[in-house]
């Protein structure tokens, strides 16, 4: 019984984390709330490692989604947005980094492996297209399907007698 | 098989192992993973309008930041512990002549007030950031921060986290010098 109602009760206290990160906004419409949300989910927070600031709970990631409906209100757009805080706290607070120099390494990583894995499956398949054409080209010889026959019979005897 | 292959693992493996404690060391001799660039770094201070902290009504703006000589930017809270682990090191930097604006952010006007009339004044000039706005132009993501300002109102440098001796003299100190020179 007691298990049950800390059970209840841990779920009521999770609920309310849950909502601890949605402030009230009146949205004009359907589609700038939209927005909001996918701005706010695009948006790394500064402080919290790898959350964005539409599900951080720190301070920093609260003052940020006011400024991000500050500024839609303003009717800025999307990228401008974006820049603003970019301009503020750098490429880390977006999950989009720009091609610089610094960061052209995580762009062609993936080209990279997607290229290497292409590479290593058409030479592994070429492989073995060879040594299969080859295995069907070396027929065994009379002597050595004789041999082949006995070694087969040799072992299904084999185990006819254990059993006996 | 190439057996030579058998060993890519273990290669790999080693060398991750040796990035790893790389990376291990370095934060142990004070290396913050965490910590992010300053976007500020070379460009002007931001335009701002604040309250003076224990002058209700005194507003100062940028230029308040820039007036030839070089200055620290300190950003802190009553409710930032480490604020309070650092404050004794900002008196003795004060003492020595040093000038550290003090920037009070996202805090009750009278808890700081009363944090500075128990702890000690180290700022020349107490600015008031109730909303954090100028915190977020600054780029702040946590207190306390230092911003570093140059004689001609330029952010230099900033350091997340709380000054003490090392950071003083490894990392600001020869900028604070290089910067005292050229300021005009």
């Amino acid at each position: 019984m007691l298990k049950r109602i800390s059970f209840i009760l841990f779920g009521l206290m999770m609920t309310f984390v849950a909502h601890a990160t949605i402030d009230t906004y009146n949205f004009k419409s359907v589609e700038e709330e939209q927005q909001f949300r996918e701005l706010t989910g695009q948006l790394r927070c500064p402080k919290c490692q790898n959350n964005s600031i539409a599900d951080s709970n720190a301070p920093i990631a609260t003052d940020m989604r006011e400024k991000v409906y500050e500024l839609m209100e303003q009717g800025q757009s999307r990228q401008d947005i974006i820049n603003y805080m970019v301009d503020r706290y750098g490429n880390f607070v977006t999950y989009e980094p720009p091609i610089t120099p610094a960061t052209i390494f995580l762009w062609l990583v993936p080209v990279l492996c997607v290229v290497i894995g292409a590479a290593a499956i058409v030479m592994l398949s070429r492989r073995r297209k060879v040594s299969d054409s080859g295995a069907g080209s070396e027929s065994l010889s009379e002597q050595e399907k004789a041999r082949l026959q006995q070694l087969l019979s040799d072992k299904t005897g084999a185990k006819g007698r254990k059993k006996s | 098989m190439n057996k030579k292959l058998l060993f890519i693992p273990l290669i790999v493996f080693l060398g991750l192992v040796i990035a790893f404690m790389v990376q291990l060391q370095r934060n142990a001799q004070g290396d913050d993973p965490t910590s992010l660039e300053s976007a500020l770094i070379g460009k002007p201070v931001p335009k701002f309008k604040l309250e003076s902290l224990d002058i209700p009504g005194k507003v100062y703006d940028q230029a308040a930041l820039h007036d030839g000589k070089p200055m620290l930017l300190n950003v802190w809270a009553t409710w930032c512990p480490t604020c309070y682990a650092e404050h004794q090191f900002l008196n003795k930097l004060s003492a020595q002549g040093i000038r550290v604006i003090g920037l009070n952010y996202k805090d009750e006007r009278n808890k700081a007030i009363k944090w500075l009339n128990d702890l000690g004044n180290p700022y020349a000039l107490s600015l008031y950031d109730n909303n954090g706005m100028l915190g977020l132009d600054l780029g702040v993501y946590g207190a306390p921060e230092t911003f570093l300002i140059d004689g001609d109102g330029i952010v230099r440098y900033r350091h997340a986290g709380d000054l003490n001796d090392r950071i003083w003299e490894e990392e600001i100190k020869p900028l604070w010098i290089k910067y005292q020179g050229s300021g005009s």
